[in-house]
């Protein structure tokens, strides 16, 4: 049995998939990015490779992809993190004709063929706003965990708006609403449909096709969901491993490699 | 008679007190926090304090700053483009271009011979042009904004930093820290990034010398050396700078320069009796 791997390094996490020929996943790991990216690429591979009880000798092919996929120094080759989130999508949900990715610094928006092809993708390359960042700027301002503020958002009465786009001036406006006596839940709200309103932005941009596939690590926000399904007006496919889909991705090209190896190389009559 | 103009900034609240003669007789500087009405209550009173002198003595109020409708006890507030104008022209009357570089904005403006605003641009959508990003900068790497200046002090060459945006920096700055870049060289980069958007929005106003540079960031001496290579211009020839401890002030002198001027309109309309007795009835520590 061989095994392919994709190691998808962004700019908050790192994230690593082990699959088997089935294109099964069998071994994942995140871990924080931090200073030293082709550490955090290693370390999450080898605590992929121990989730799964694999041996590395047993992983026949590497893809990096990510904005640090050049540091996965031990990989084989390296795709783009557009190509692995629109592959990881249509893997899981085969009728996904739009993705919205959301990562800790920047949003995409993707248009697939109905093969997993990527016809068209926007993203946020100016600038953090209406980015998972804008997101954990405001619950560091309100001394709350990331993993709690989509769940407290629903909670919202009266939401305020946020005004601001830069994302560092987020955090202030989030205090100054606080300090003005509103109610965590309802500044919290505003915040995600901030965001929300701005990736939807960007997916108009690429034409909004049923089925939409969200993914990233911000699809992990039950609040987030919920504001992109009510604000778009459809219910958008989310997988419980959402945040590996670039990875998945990756190990799937990683995947198809290793058994085009195998066919003889007709190619080269 | 004594005026007062009071600057409530996005970071700092700054009240001076002027006397007739337009000479300062007390400053101060506050944080702004949330409670803007209450900074600049109490920039005023430390101001009063320093200047020893009691509420009653001043006859005239003005705000500016992007809280100036927050402040109670006004007589009347201007926008900061014309308080920076103001005072710009009455410390170096040869100024036609105004840059203010602010903790949470940026203001590039064009003055005529007169001192009047004939064009201005501003930045306060973007952290990347404001001293948000020199903030965040430092942070990044572990310092506080205070001590920014004498971090930059020992830098030898600028780290090139992208400056497109202050949350994309993070990344920038931890991969040259990684590569071994000295801290003093990332913020000196950062400057030079910052600057950069500094010259861009000096040239949408067709900015011209002399230069006045205003602004708590202008205490550091890099930042106005990195503004005058980046003109192609001399420190000291075309390019004026309050002393130091006045550099922040540039906003409060002007609202306070403008509460002059409306003191001698008063006066020239008859009106300032009844000025000041309705002055006297709306006392400062109404802000509560």
């Amino acid at each position: 049995m061989a095994y392919a791997a994709g190691v998808d390094v962004g700019s908050t996490q790192t994230k690593a998939v082990i699959i088997d020929e089935d294109r099964r996943i069998v071994g994942r790991a995140l871990i924080d990015t931090g200073a030293n990216v082709v550490r955090a690429a290693e370390n999450a591979f080898h605590a992929a490779l121990e989730n799964g009880g694999i041996y590395e000798e047993d992983v026949a092919f590497v893809v990096g992809t990510g904005y640090g996929r050049y540091k996965v120094t031990f990989g084989d080759t390296q795709i783009t993190e557009i190509s692995c989130h629109a592959r990881g999508a249509v893997h899981m949900f085969p009728g996904t004709r739009t993705v919205l990715d959301m990562g800790g610094q920047d949003t995409k928006a993707i248009r697939v063929s109905p093969d997993g092809d990527v016809i068209d993708f926007v993203m946020n390359d100016k600038c953090a706003a209406g980015t998972g960042r804008f997101l954990q700027y405001a619950a560091m301002a309100l001394d709350i965990p990331l993993a709690e503020i989509g769940a407290i958002a629903l909670q919202a009465q009266r939401p305020v708006k946020i005004s601001t786009t830069c994302t560092v001036f987020a955090e202030t406006e989030v205090l100054s609403w606080l300090a003005k006596g509103k109610k965590i839940e309802d500044i919290l709200m505003g915040v995600h449909r901030s965001i929300a309103t701005r990736s939807i932005g960007l997916l108009r941009r690429v034409g909004i096709e049923e089925e939409v596939t969200f993914t990233g690590g911000v699809a992990k926000n039950i609040g987030m969901v919920n504001v992109l399904n009510e604000l778009l007006g459809l219910r958008l496919n989310v997988s419980e491993e959402s945040h590996f889909m670039g990875a998945l991705g990756a190990a799937l090209f990683a995947m198809d490699r290793i058994i085009s190896s195998r066919t003889p190389a007709t190619r080269e009559v | 008679m004594y005026t007062a103009g009071v600057d409530v900034g996005s970071t700092y609240t700054k009240a001076v007190v002027l006397d007739d003669g337009a000479e300062i007789v007390g400053k101060s500087i506050v944080k702004t926090g949330f409670k803007l009405d209450k900074a600049a209550t109490r920039a005023l009173q430390e101001a009063l304090r320093a200047a020893g002198l009691a509420e009653r003595d001043v006859a005239y109020i003005v705000s500016t700053g992007y809280g100036r409708y927050q402040v109670p006890f006004r007589d009347t507030q201007v926008t900061d483009l014309t308080a920076h104008a103001r005072a710009a022209h009455h410390f170096f009357p040869g100024t036609r271009t105004v840059l203010d570089v602010g903790g949470q904005t940026m203001k590039a403006l064009r003055l005529d011979e007169m001192g009047k605003v004939r064009a201005f641009r501003l930045n306060d959508k973007c952290a990347a042009g404001t001293g948000a990003f020199l903030e965040k900068t430092a942070r990044y790497m572990g310092y506080e904004i205070e001590e920014i200046g004498a971090l930059i002090a020992t830098s030898k060459e600028p780290v090139p930093i992208s400056g497109v945006c202050a949350v994309f920096a993070e990344s920038e700055v931890i991969n040259h820290v990684s590569q071994g870049a000295s801290p003093a060289d990332i913020m000196h980069g950062a400057i030079v990034s910052l600057v950069g958007r500094s010259v861009q929005l000096m040239k949408r106003v067709r900015g011209e010398p002399e230069y006045t540079l205003v602004g708590g960031i202008m205490r550091f001496q890099t930042m106005v050396d990195v503004v005058c290579e980046e003109l192609g211009i001399r420190v000291g020839e075309g390019v004026n700078l309050l002393p130091d401890d006045l550099v922040q002030f540039n906003g409060a002198i002007g609202a306070a320069i403008l509460a002059q001027r409306r003191l001698r309109k008063l006066a020239d309309e008859g009106r300032l009796d009844e000025h000041l007795r309705l002055r006297a009835e709306t006392p400062l520590a109404l802000a509560g």
